[in-house]
């Protein structure tokens, strides 16, 4: 799990890019969840905030596709506190708000930093795409690391046919292995597939009913703090 | 000063990243009241917005290209807003403009305003700016902020109706000469605003955008944010 792009935080032109800020302080550190409708990102992103919460100053902004579902989800399982998840409206089309023109994803970003800023300072904010297709990946100039996410019921060929999100981001995760055995999917051909299409990027299978749960991925974001952290 | 039409294509390019793409400009409550439900009936509404949100929103934006006090300008982009949905998307779409100016054509006049109005300035006062730091003149910026008036609504009815993108382009092209006297006629009034104030810009308003506005604003589920 700690294989990954030469180039760990690469530069971006946004006015909020830059790790420090002009007082000396550090932004958060923004990672993208992104993958098909029904992947689990929402899950994950619920698990995470569970497993991390206590040692991290979190904060979670949405995608929905209709506006509020899956920040409702996230208000009703309690995962954070209601002032630090936020909902962007995408306007039809999730992949532009995380690629293509990300000003309302910044801004709800930097609003979530400033509400924080004087008391909790934030540590992590999980950006969450609102569930989109194969080729749906996040600008570097929105988030500094992104997680692609895909389930095993989706089809085990996914890997194979490869795309931005599967080939390129900085985490893959293959989710739900526990529906394997249930929907016919090969989880060692995914993994083959995977590794063909990623090279050494990292994959993770995950199922969040089994008993390590979200623990890798949450012990993979550690590391992209640790390393945030001392940039 | 001539002014770059290239630069101009830049601005008024729709994959500019300033936001707009999740706006509808009213268009998704129209369609849900069906008062959008074909090119017809799009082509009545762009020119309904265009005469109005759309006038308004050029006399301001070639105002602040001319170079009056976009304090003032912003000031009476408020008054000229009934719905406070519609002030807050209003000043939400500015702000994001304003970055997408500031890393495209940095310019003092941007970072001033982006100083003074640190929660977003009314769009059209921050296109009139960024027009200006772009090398364009008031004509220029009107023309920009008539044609977003109605292409927002246009895409957006594509979108939410499945409308026949060929049709929708019809729309916006048989528009054009009314863009063109729109744009003609913000420009001249914000000449006019250079000796008589900020009056003597255009107010025309549509009652029905701004309520449906505020009805739209509390819908549970929506696709646009306005």
């Amino acid at each position: 799990m700690h294989l990954d792009h030469g180039v760990t935080f690469p530069h971006r032109h946004t006015h909020s890019a830059e790790p420090l800020r002009a007082d000396g302080t550090r932004r958060a550190l923004r990672i993208g969840l992104g993958g098909p409708v029904g992947s689990g990102k929402t899950a994950t992103v619920a698990a995470l905030c569970r497993a991390l919460r206590a040692e991290l100053s979190m904060a979670v902004v949405t995608n929905d596709i209709y506006t509020r579902e899956d920040a409702e989800f996230l208000l009703r399982e309690a995962v954070l506190p209601p002032e630090r998840i936020t909902a962007v409206e995408t306007g039809a089309c999730p992949h532009t708000a995380i690629r293509d023109d990300i000003s309302a994803n910044l801004e709800a970003v930097e609003e979530l930093e400033e509400a924080f800023r004087e008391h909790a300072p934030l540590d992590l904010i999980l950006v969450e795409s609102g569930g989109d297709n194969l080729t749906a990946t996040f600008s570097r100039g929105l988030v500094d690391a992104q997680i692609f996410v895909i389930d095993v019921a989706g089809g085990d060929d996914i890997p194979r046919k490869g795309g931005p999100g599967v080939t390129t981001a900085d985490l893959l995760i293959v989710n739900k292995t526990d529906l394997a055995p249930h929907v016919g999917s090969d989880l060692g051909r995914m993994a083959r597939d995977a590794a063909e299409k990623r090279g050494e990027l990292p994959v993770a299978f995950q199922s969040l009913r089994g008993p390590e749960g979200v623990a890798p991925v949450a012990s993979w974001i550690r590391e992209r703090f640790a390393a945030w952290a001392v940039r | 000063m001539a002014s770059s039409l290239a630069a101009l294509l830049v601005l008024a390019d729709g994959r500019f990243p300033a936001g707009g793409h999740a706006h509808s400009g009213g268009a998704e409550a129209a369609c849900a009241a069906g008062r959008i439900h074909d090119a017809a009936t799009l082509a009545e509404f762009c020119r309904g917005r265009l005469h109005t949100a759309g006038l308004v929103a050029a006399g301001l934006a070639a105002a602040a290209a001319l170079g009056l006090d976009p304090a003032e300008l912003d000031a009476a982009a408020d008054a000229r807003t009934p719905s406070p949905a519609l002030r807050t998307a209003g000043r939400r779409l500015g702000r994001q403009l304003m970055r997408a100016a500031r890393a495209t054509w940095p310019a003092p006049e941007l970072d001033a305003l982006a100083a003074a109005f640190p929660r977003g300035a009314h769009q059209p006062v921050v296109l009139g700016l960024t027009a200006r730091a772009a090398g364009l003149g008031p004509l220029d910026a009107a023309h920009v902020a008539a044609y977003e008036s109605v292409g927002g609504p246009a895409t957006a009815t594509v979108r939410l109706l499945g409308l026949d993108p060929f049709e929708a382009s019809g729309v916006l092209a048989r528009l054009a000469p009314e863009l063109d006297a729109v744009a003609a006629e913000a420009a001249a009034a914000a000449r006019r605003a250079r000796t008589e104030g900020t009056e003597a810009l255009p107010a025309a308003s549509s009652p029905l955008l701004e309520i449906a506005a505020e009805i739209h604003a509390d819908w549970p589920v929506r696709l646009f944010a306005s």
